[in-house]
């Protein structure tokens, strides 16, 4: 066993858990934030995208410990209060969901890029998503969601 | 996954004497291709040593015509960098074309050249550029480092610290990723430097390799035409589900002619 403490979502948290948790089961299966899914559980799908110190990373791809005293954020701490967040704001306005499995990973891979990016095209925004998987949409209102929050975002 | 022990090392002595305590130790720094390797039972170290956190152990610095990348620096870092983009924008092109975003964010240079993976970018930019690999132990230059499939001449118990490029004149990468994974089925790094033409291929064999008859032809004309009608024989090259020897050997031609054009462009 190994503590692991980090922050996640602006709430400190620390536990005991088995040295080989993946971040992804120590955030849903720990503290009970189910929001970050699993999808492929082989880094391809990206449906566990999470922020780890400001940056989108694969949640199924790093154990709990390498996240020691890491500052976390899952799709619960995007909204402020009853607030959405821009970008989920812009998913629901554009319907960039059908299903939503894809959805939080997709929205914290969109918080992430509008963050690094400024004035994001439909080219270099489908670039960014090549590490998200939608097997509902085709993509093409994910893609509009993300520059309409993006556009919005810079104004 | 499966049962492991899991240590963070505070410097490199500690990560060298916490391998030399294990079982079956495994270094982690970044992990992107490691624990997936995990959580497929691919390998099943008994230890996994965490050298991401070490001290002094991310960052490029420039000096002169060489670009060092420290062995911790994540690929985003190298993509990103003014000073990579500067000297070898080749490299940095590399840098941006491995895995995905979220990938980028957590993959280091170290990392993907000690697992030397036949289909990695890394390595077609060590061995085209002639780069140096310094390690815990001693420095090994790019024609001795790459040895086999998942295979390097590091020892043991010896750790990547950094990697020397030198600049080029010119150089590009070309790679044909495979649609799904993102691997390269064929990456050519072409690079014309004082001491010469030197054209790396990988994805398409065991290991990164070079093509000397390329080589020789570019040092003679560098230009796209010079390659047109070298193949490399497919004897042998991959062969899988995504595309035939046969197939590989066709894009190395083609993908070192698109090299070459970006190189000169």
């Amino acid at each position: 066993m190994t503590t692991v403490s980090m922050t996640v979502n602006g709430k400190a948290v620390s536990e005991d858990v088995e040295d080989r948790t993946l971040l992804v089961h120590y955030i849903r299966d720990h503290l009970r934030l189910t929001g970050t899914h699993v999808g492929c559980d082989t880094s391809q799908c990206g449906a566990c995208v999470v922020h780890v110190d400001g940056r989108a990373v694969k949640s199924c791809t790093m154990l709990a410990a390498q996240a020691e005293g890491a500052d976390i954020k899952t799709i619960e701490g995007l909204a402020d209060g009853d607030t959405l967040h821009p970008v989920q704001a812009a998913f629901k306005e554009h319907h960039g969901l059908q299903c939503g499995f894809c959805t939080p990973g997709m929205i914290m891979c969109a918080v992430d890029m509008i963050r690094r990016i400024p004035n994001l095209d439909e080219k270099t925004i489908r670039e960014e998503l090549e590490g998200n998987l939608c097997r509902c949409t085709g993509y093409q209102n994910i893609v509009k969601a993300i520059k309409a929050a993006s556009e919005e975002m810079r104004a | 996954m499966y049962a492991l022990k899991y240590h963070r090392a505070k410097s490199l002595d500690e990560a060298k004497q916490l391998i030399s305590q294990s079982e079956d130790p495994k270094i982690v720094a970044g992990g992107q291709t490691l624990i997936p390797t995990l959580k497929q039972r691919l390998a099943s170290p008994s230890d996994l040593i965490d050298i991401a956190n070490l001290p002094d152990f991310a960052g490029i610095s420039v000096s002169g015509d060489t670009v060092s990348v420290k062995a911790g620096t994540k690929h985003f870092e190298v993509a990103t960098s003014a000073d990579v983009q500067g000297k070898i924008p080749a490299l940095a092109h590399l840098a941006g074309l491995i895995g995905d975003p979220h990938v980028r964010h957590m993959g280091t240079i170290g990392g993907s050249l000690a697992n030397n993976d036949p289909s990695a970018d890394y390595p077609a930019a060590v061995l085209g550029l002639n780069a140096t690999v310094h390690t815990t132990e001693r420095q090994i230059g790019a024609d001795d480092f790459f040895q086999g499939m998942f295979e390097t001449a590091l020892e043991e118990n010896e750790i990547i610290t950094s990697v020397d490029f030198p600049a080029a004149e010119k150089a590009a990468y070309m790679k044909f990723p495979n649609p799904a994974s993102r691997y390269a089925m064929v990456g050519v790094f072409v690079a014309k430097t004082s001491g010469g033409v030197r054209v790396a291929v990988t994805g398409a064999g065991a290991c990164v390799f070079r093509v000397p008859e390329m080589e020789q032809a570019l040092a003679a004309n560098f230009a796209p035409d010079a390659v047109a009608s070298i193949k490399v024989p497919a004897d042998d090259l991959n062969s899988d589900i995504h595309g035939s020897a046969e197939y590989r050997a066709h894009l190395v031609t083609v993908m070192a002619k698109r090299a070459v054009a970006a190189a000169i462009a």
